[in-house]
């Protein structure tokens, strides 16, 4: 793992001259979480430079500071050899550094050139925006990025695929010689990639550096000049696009996961906790289908693990599990009880919690303390008369935060204090302090670091042995392997295939979720040469 | 495992140990978010104080004791819609519909179908009352909660609706001479209760200090509470936690109704007469209570004790300009002044304790980088 920035420093060496972005030992630190420790990095005019990295490893930080969306703790970025500040997006732009984001930050109700155009509207000398050479330009760039779409058009109207070309084209009008690029493809059809490969080679033809960040290997490596892979934190590896293969990647990428290994954790299950049985599950926005047809029983003392892309419908299944969202067909049964037409309040009663994917948004009260956040949920089971009996309340935090082993001043610290490892304890622990019979996580290791997950995985194992049926998320395979009874693999809304994690390898997992296409093509060949390296 | 950790915690703190430092540290933020406004009342006073000798006095600080009391009873409900991260615009209106309807009470019910009128009894006009403003707020919440509506556009229309129904009920005309009632009727003794000062105290008083006390239980021992601070903290979380954030969100506009129902007929009694604009900009007042009591007008943080300081201070700042003599106009600048000057106060506050967080997080960062260059995690 030393060996990285080593590396590093060797390729920079050779080709100077070509770097016009460096990030110079720039390290970023949340609260007491360290989302980067001191990472060299270079971008080289006229290539593209792909990060890979699991989540949490650093890349969307690094991204963000790149593009002036956060300053760092530590370190400098160098532009063109000089040191410069990046105070926000905008000056980041009038410095040629332009990023897409995967969520599209694009005005649907404006249309083309309005979008292309916000904020930098041209003008005529009376003040007045000027229109006419607005629609010029943005006509010109649509030819450049051979997409035939009219500069009148509402954003709203286009596709997906089309969105990100106007992205691309109002980086271009800002004259973006760096265009970072997050997850560009995730939302888009086979045909819509091959467009963006192409524009992506033009544009590094006529000298633009592109940063590309995406969760689909193969195409990543297809697209690559240069590799670098992040770990925790750290930049652990750079390499040119010649000398690498998923091989190489996924070994980097997942380093020495190894720190947990459940799979020889005994086996004794009970009867089924969760039944669900054709699921179907659609957008209440879009219409989208986004869960299919989905049946899967969970038994007591098994940990099933569902792995996906984003977007492969793993959220949408358990939000709408745990009563969030409306079933739009099937039906779900906890234990022998029927879950349709109850709340998520009753749904928790009966036994079934959910720890939720965004931690931020959805896990925690931000303005309470640790103790308030663990009771929340099994609030009413301190409740006496209508009111609180505040020793009970205060027996049960205490034995919760030393059951899942919260780290913290105290019961009375505000939950923001806590690292992002512990948070994710305080989620755990409020909803096993309801005494659930089955619970669901959603990628319940995201952003916090290794040893932390360690401590949540032989958390979920000792409760299972119990007797408690745990369904979780997850998209790194590693995970999935080491950390459970039973891998599902979910693609498009529906399960696909299913592995013992005893038996299966890497490969096998990654194909089936669609993540890998030439391994999908050529399964074999890539499961012999890969995945026994990376599992070691 | 636990030995090696790199998570700068504070060192020592075994998990369920020492739970009394942090509590009081957090308690010292609270007193000094609520000690602005104790000492913005201190500074009010002192200056007063000084510059009018009929300031300090027991006649006028009765008087001023019974406005704020009015004020500080519509801030409490406003207190309890504010945590949960919404707002109520209608409770002026509300104070002067169930004043109306009060007044109406007096005049006698005309029965349809028979030819009686019923004189209802003080209590049971007192009870009709309050319910009304409960059902306004009732009307409110339904529509917030169930119908997804902003709670600003919806009271700003009950706003209106209230004040209208107001003018309807009494028609342009004040009623003033049938609230005593008669003892024929059967329906007197309603100045008796509600304009009595029991143990010197003006009625509204103590009315003030027995919903101060209700309240304070009400947010602090029981779910409801509970419930209520978390939603307006977060309520996606509170939600998958289970909360019923709709029904709190409901209950919420129904308390603020009956805080206004009660004020409503207390202030009818008070001036003696049931009049149209009776009410009017009180749910700025209440407001302006609330923020200058530390409340944070996006939800989740306030308390009881920090929303009856607020009204004394607008209180004290409104009477005592009155006293020395600061023409009308003034008086309303310098309301308005010390409004943001508190919220503006709070606000770099909040900036500098932030600043600090951080700026502490980086230096347990940097200690942690040096006990522990390479952090290895636990190896489970």
């Amino acid at each position: 793992m030393t060996a990285g920035p080593a590396v590093a420093a060797d390729l920079s060496s050779t080709l100077d001259d070509d770097v016009v972005l460096r990030a110079v030992n720039i390290s970023k630190t949340y609260g007491v979480t360290r989302a980067l420790k001191g990472v060299n990095f270079e971008v080289r005019r006229g290539k593209v430079t792909v990060l890979f990295g699991e989540n949490g490893a650093g890349k969307s930080t690094l991204m963000k500071i790149l593009s002036g969306v956060e300053s760092p703790t530590g370190g400098h970025l160098e532009l063109d050899g000089e040191v410069v500040s990046l105070g926000s997006t905008t000056d980041a732009v009038e410095r040629g550094i332009s990023i897409i984001h995967q969520e599209l930050n694009l005005c649907p109700n404006l249309n083309v050139r309005d979008n292309i155009f916000i904020g930098r509207e041209l003008l005529k000398r009376t003040g007045a925006v000027d229109y006419a050479r607005e629609r010029d330009i943005t006509q010109q760039l649509m030819e450049r990025l051979e997409e035939p779409i009219r500069p009148s058009t509402l954003v709203q109207d286009l596709r997906v695929g089309q969105q990100q070309i106007v992205e691309i084209a109002r980086a271009l009008a800002a004259d973006a010689r760096i265009l970072i690029m997050d997850e560009p493809t995730s939302a888009l059809s086979a045909s819509e990639v091959e467009v963006l490969f192409k524009v992506i080679r033009d544009l590094t033809a006529n000298g633009v550096a592109i940063v590309y960040i995406s969760h689909h290997l193969e195409e990543a490596i297809e697209i690559a000049d240069y590799a670098v892979v992040f770990r925790d934190g750290d930049l652990v590896a750079t390499e040119k696009a010649e000398n690498i293969d998923l091989g190489w990647v996924v070994r980097q990428m997942v380093g020495r996961e190894a720190d947990y290994d459940f799979r020889d954790e005994p086996r004794n299950y009970g009867d089924v906790a969760l039944s669900i049985q054709g699921v179907t599950v659609a957008e209440p926005e879009t219409g989208r289908v986004a869960v299919n047809n989905v049946s899967l029983d969970v038994h007591a003392g098994e940990i099933v693990c569902v792995y996906g892309l984003m977007g492969a419908g793993r959220t949408e299944l358990m939000e709408a599990l745990a009563g969030r969202d409306e079933i739009s067909g099937g039906r779900v049964l906890l234990g022998t009880d029927d879950l349709a037409g109850r709340n998520i309040a009753e749904r928790i009663a009966l036994g079934l919690g959910l720890v939720p994917e965004d931690r931020q948004r959805d896990g925690l009260i931000q303005m309470m303390t640790v103790g308030k956040n663990l009771s929340l949920p099994s609030l009413l089971s301190s409740v006496k008369n209508q009111f609180i009996v505040r020793k009970t309340e205060r027996d049960n935090i205490a034995r919760e935060i030393a059951d899942v082993r919260v780290k913290t001043a105290g019961p009375g610290a505000l939950i923001t204090s806590l690292s992002g490892g512990n948070q994710q304890k305080v989620v755990i622990g409020k909803m096993l302090l309801t005494s659930p019979k089955v619970l669901m996580l959603d990628e319940p290791t995201r952003g916090i670091d290794v040893g932390a997950k360690g401590e949540i995985f032989s958390l979920l194992f000792r409760e299972a042995s119990k007797g408690l049926a745990v369904l979780y998320v997850t998209s790194e395979v590693g995970e999935a392997i080491t950390a459970s009874h039973r891998i599902i693999v979910m693609s498009k809304g529906r399960i696909v295939q299913e592995f013992d994690p005893r038996t299966c390898t890497r490969d096998e997992i990654m194909a089936a979720s669609g993540e890998s296409d030439v391994a999908s093509a050529a399964p074999g060949e890539h499961a012999a040469s890969h995945s026994n390296g990376a599992l070691q | 495992m636990s030995t090696t950790t790199t998570t700068p915690a504070p060192a020592g703190a075994g998990p369920a140990s020492s739970t009394k430092p942090s509590a009081r540290s957090l308690n010292l933020n609270a007193v000094l978010v609520e000690g602005r406004a104790l000492i913005a009342l201190v500074i009010i006073i002192a200056i007063f104080a000084v510059m009018s000798d009929n300031y300090l006095t027991a006649g006028n600080l009765t008087t001023i004791t019974k406005q704020v009391a009015f004020n500080a009873i519509v801030a409490l409900g406003m207190l309890v819609v504010i945590l949960n991260g919404g707002i109520d615009l209608s409770v002026g209106s509300t104070v002067g519909l169930t004043g109306a309807v009060a007044g109406n009470l007096f005049r006698g019910l005309d029965l349809p179908l028979t030819e009686a009128i019923m004189f209802p009894k003080v209590w049971v006009i007192v009870l009709i009352a309050v319910g009304v403003g409960m059902l306004v707020g009732w009307l409110n919440g339904l529509l917030i909660s169930r119908l997804n509506l902003a709670p600003f556009i919806v009271t700003l229309g009950m706003l209106y609706v209230a004040r209208g129904l107001t003018e309807v009920l009494l028609n342009g005309q004040n009623i003033t001479n049938e609230l005593s009632g008669e003892a024929a009727l059967g329906n007197t003794g309603f100045f008796e209760t509600f304009a009595s000062r029991p143990l010197g105290l003006p009625i509204s008083a103590w009315v003030m200090i027995i919903f101060a006390i209700l309240f304070s239980i009400l947010l602090t021992r029981t779910p409801f509470g509970r419930w209520l601070y978390a939603t307006g903290s977060n309520e996606r979380a509170a939600q998958l936690s289970g909360v019923p954030v709709k029904r709190v969100q409901t209950r919420i506009y129904v308390l603020a109704g009956l805080c206004a129902g009660v004020v409503g007929v207390l202030q009818v009694a008070n001036i003696s007469s049931s009049t149209a604009d009776l009410g009017q900009f009180y749910e700025l007042n209440a407001i302006a209570a609330v923020v200058i009591g530390g409340a944070a007008l996006s939800g989740g943080r306030g308390t009881v004790r920090g929303t009856i300081i607020g009204a004394f201070v607008i209180g004290f700042l409104a009477n005592g300009l009155v006293i020395v003599g600061v023409s009308p106009f003034w008086q309303k600048v310098i309301t308005g002044a010390v409004i943001i000057l508190a919220v503006a106060v709070d606000q770099i506050q909040q900036m500098i304790q932030k600043r600090r967080v951080a700026r502490k997080a980086v230096a347990n960062a940097k200690q942690a980088n040096r006990q522990s260059p390479t952090p290895t995690g636990a190896n489970a």
